[in-house]
């Protein structure tokens, strides 16, 4: 009762007792005495009566333990070699929708390895690729209506590629052009849509995780049909904002999906080093949060999930947590050699054995939607569409250097007109030690 | 995280009760701590009948009219629902629904990026923080998100919409912890708007300026003004607009330079001024941090020559640090004398050693003497 107490302390200093005597009332009603059946006729016996308890008291000491605990089990449709395992469990997607998961998580894989020879030759300043994470993207993205709001980590291009965002549009923000939706602000991978929802990248982790929560909560007074989902990484989930984020979902009844990107490393670290619970799953309970873990690198599973996810999100106004077991198969970003911290070997058995890309691609030829011939096309299609766009790309000129001043305000405060003034005269001067010629020019 | 509340909550009854002792017009505050004499705002006729309200009421007046009129509007932060520890919230959640007032978990990070979330998905969204010491948890989340949120997007989505409220500086025993200025930390983050206002109706007024703003705001509520300002706040909607200080008192002779509580200190130093120097001080409210109004500023400064900034925040990196360089950068040939700051010591808040601490009226006057006598 020490809540109340405190509760009442300070009610009566303000002077509101009445709310003290509603609320005392409360618990005492919540709180019955409950007569026990069998060999006591007539003994009362209690419950643990302290706020927010549910549970029964007990006589003998013992600590929940939890290695003693099974680990939580991993959700999975279809086999390595593209089997569906259990049939009731098959979404039954039609061909067109795995093509396009599978077109859209090779196209990502073909742009990725552009994108990322580009950094290496100097022509960008940064990328991270996708490797190995693709199932996670596709299986989700699929599953949720576009008008869904995503809040994604860095790692999710899938599921704006998914949702249309075109070569062109991620070609543009990595080269920071003048048709870059961000205006050339951020690094490269920084992508955002307001036409697909996609909230726009930023680099702090996990800070993207109680935005979401309130999202959704907005939609949820909005009373929209739609969820917000929020994506996030293994090491992420060791953040504050992690926590607050879980937190005010459950206790604000968020329509969210927490989707958790678990790849096994943070940078370098593995997750030996992040956590010592089970995974990020066995928190979900612990906030009162519906949770799954799911094979990220079954497309289907990660789709069943994600489905499933969204409806209860809806139908109960409440979060649900998804745990998504894949592997990072790529470097964490171009700064960034894995080879310091893992072995080949390590990498390539990921590549080779646990696949998505290669497990969707078996699912569609034991379908007969897909063979060596459709596989060598659509590469080739794929590679000319990446290079096309990247080309196409990489002469557009920067945005015009007023536009380091635009949009820190809806509108110029004199303080920055005034340094925009100075900046541009200033240049003006000294034209020859700034890069003009690569930028769009200044009114 | 409020550790001394209840002592908080019986100190400004106790505050209250000073100024009905002392009846109507002025508000001669001498409890313990307290360190100025309160002489209320007359309100504006053309904004309408008044009430009257202290401080806390008048926020509670603002929030009224903006979850009415706003269908969106939404408060949140730690124990708002029964009304709020400074009683800012009180009997809002009964009229609009616990759905749009409500208690968030007690994590500050959580509340300002739940705030920013539901800015971005279209509410007007207006966050506690019980005590402006307890806000950096959240500082992350204003400082690299919302403050960069439309810049960084390149204005594809922002969360303007987001209001923080939270009380500040001094209030005679708060200690480390229930007594801080923060303003210069978020100075130093283009993209929030930062605002402390003096009195009932200027909180009035700015507030609902704020929340109606494009732009994400901190509102700095002095937590010593809650119970012990009192005035004639206009009943209805009105606006006080951001980014422009006010002139309270015109002179020819010194400009002082305050916000919030010390305000107040500096209009008491500029009657003091008057009866031992003989001089006439301009007295400016800032009223705004950031995007600050320079031109009010640098007029004056201009005009007197001789300036005295006041903040209860520390001296160094202090936002009178800003005010003053850009002062000389801009009026150097008019100065008559160094600029003069009267601040907090570069210590953390002091619970028995405030008097010595605060930047009172004093300290105020030896540095006026020292700007005449340059």
């Amino acid at each position: 009762m020490l809540n109340i107490a405190r509760f009442a302390a300070r009610a009566t200093l303000v002077g509101a007792s009445e709310t003290i005597q509603r609320t005392t009332a409360c618990y005492f009603h919540r709180s019955s005495i409950i007569q026990s059946s069998g060999s006591n006729p007539g003994r009362f016996e209690d419950k643990p009566e302290f706020p927010g308890s549910r549970s029964q008291y007990v006589s003998k000491l013992e600590f929940i333990e939890p290695e003693s605990q099974e680990g939580i089990p991993v959700y999975r449709v279809l086999n390595r070699e593209g089997n569906i395992i259990e049939e009731s469990e098959d979404p039954k997607l039609p061909k067109e929708i795995v093509t396009k998961m599978y077109r859209d998580m090779t196209l990502l894989n073909t742009m990725d390895k552009v994108l990322y020879e580009s950094q290496r030759q100097g022509r960008i300043s940064f990328y991270m690729t996708n490797y190995g994470e693709e199932g996670t993207h596709m299986g989700s993205a699929a599953a949720l209506d576009p008008s869904d709001l995503v809040y994604g980590q860095y790692r999710e291009a899938g599921v704006l590629l998914w949702r249309g965002f075109s070569l062109d549009q991620f070609m543009n923000q990595c080269y920071g052009n003048a048709h870059d939706l961000g205006k050339g602000r951020q690094m490269p991978v920084h992508y955002g849509s307001k036409d697909l929802n996609f909230v726009t990248i930023s680099s702090p982790l996990a800070t993207q995780m109680p935005q979401a929560a309130g999202s959704a909560y907005a939609f949820k007074l909005q009373k929209k049909d739609n969820v917000v989902i929020c994506y996030f990484g293994e090491g992420a989930a060791s953040e504050g904002d992690a926590h607050a984020a879980l937190n005010f979902a459950a206790v604000l009844d968020c329509p969210i999906i927490f989707f958790c990107r678990n790849n096994g490393y943070a940078i370098s670290t593995p997750t030996k080093d992040q956590y010592r619970g089970d995974g990020i799953a066995s928190r979900g309970p612990g906030y009162g949060i519906s949770t799954i873990r799911v094979d990220g690198n079954d497309p289907f599973a990660v789709y069943n999930a994600t489905k499933a996810a969204r409806k209860t999100c809806l139908s109960q106004n409440r979060p649900v947590l998804i745990e998504a077991m894949t592997y990072r198969i790529g470097h964490h970003s171009t700064s960034d050699d894995s080879s310091a911290y893992r072995s080949v070997d390590e990498v390539s058995y990921w590549d080779r054995q646990d696949n998505p890309i290669t497990r969707l691609r078996h699912f569609m030829v034991n379908q007969g939607w897909w063979d060596e011939e459709a596989e060598k096309e659509w590469m080739l299609d794929a590679r000319k569409r990446v290079m096309k766009a990247f080309a196409e790309a990489e002469p557009r000129k920067r945005p015009s250097p007023e536009e380091l001043f635009n949009d820190v305000y809806d509108e110029l405060p004199p303080m920055l007109q005034q340094q925009m003034k100075e900046m541009k005269e200033h240049v003006m001067q000294h034209k020859e030690h700034y890069p003009l010629e690569q930028y769009e020019k200044m009114t | 995280m409020a550790l001394t509340l209840r002592t908080f909550v019986s100190a400004v009854r106790s505050l209250s009760l000073q100024h009905r002792l002392h009846g109507r017009n002025v508000a001669l505050v001498t409890s313990r701590g307290v360190h100025f004499s309160y002489v209320p705002d007359s309100p504006n006729p053309s904004d309408g009948a008044t009430t009257r309200m202290n401080f806390f009421q008048s926020i509670t007046s603002a929030l009224d009219i903006c979850l009415e009129k706003d269908s969106t509007a939404v408060i949140f932060g730690e124990d708002v629902a029964f009304g709020g520890v400074f009683r800012c919230t009180v009997g809002l959640r009964d009229k609009y629904g616990a759905d749009r007032v409500f208690n968030s978990p007690l994590s500050e990070q959580g509340i300002v990026a739940f705030g920013i979330g539901m800015a971005v998905a279209g509410s007007t969204a207006i966050a506690e923080i019980q005590f402006a010491d307890y806000i950096f948890p959240a500082f992350d989340q204003l400082r690299n998100e919302a403050a960069m949120f439309r810049y960084r997007t390149g204005n594809l989505f922002d969360c303007g919409s987001l209001t923080v409220r939270t009380p500040c500086m001094a209030v005679g025993h708060g200690a480390l912890y229930h007594s801080q200025s923060v303003e210069a930390f978020f100075a130093h983050c283009p993209g929030l708007k930062v605002v402390i206002p003096r009195g009932p109706i200027q909180a009035k007024g700015l507030l609902l300026a704020c929340m109606r703003d494009p732009n994400p705001c901190v509102f700095f509520e002095p937590k010593i003004l809650y119970r012990a300002a009192i005035e004639d706040v206009p009943t209805g909607d009105y606006e006080i607009p951001l980014s422009k200080a006010e002139v309270m008192l015109e002179g020819t002779d010194v400009t002082l330079i305050g916000w919030g509580t010390q305000v107040h200190v500096l209009r008491e130093v500029a009657e003091m001024a008057q009866d031992k120097f003989n001089i006439s001080c301009e007295l400016i409210d800032l009223r705004t941090i950031l995007p600050w109004d320079k031109d009010t500023i640098l007029n004056s400064a201009a005009k007197t020559g001789r300036v005295l900034i006041s903040h209860e925040a520390p001296m160094t990196m202090g936002f009178a640090a800003e005010i003053a360089t850009t002062i000389q950068s801009e009026c150097f040939l008019n100065l008559e004398a160094p600029i003069e700051r009267v601040c907090g010591y570069d210590t953390p808040f002091p619970h028995v050693f405030e008097p010595f601490y605060m930047p009172d009226k004093w300290q105020c006057m030896t540095a006026i003497k020292k700007l005449l006598n340059y």
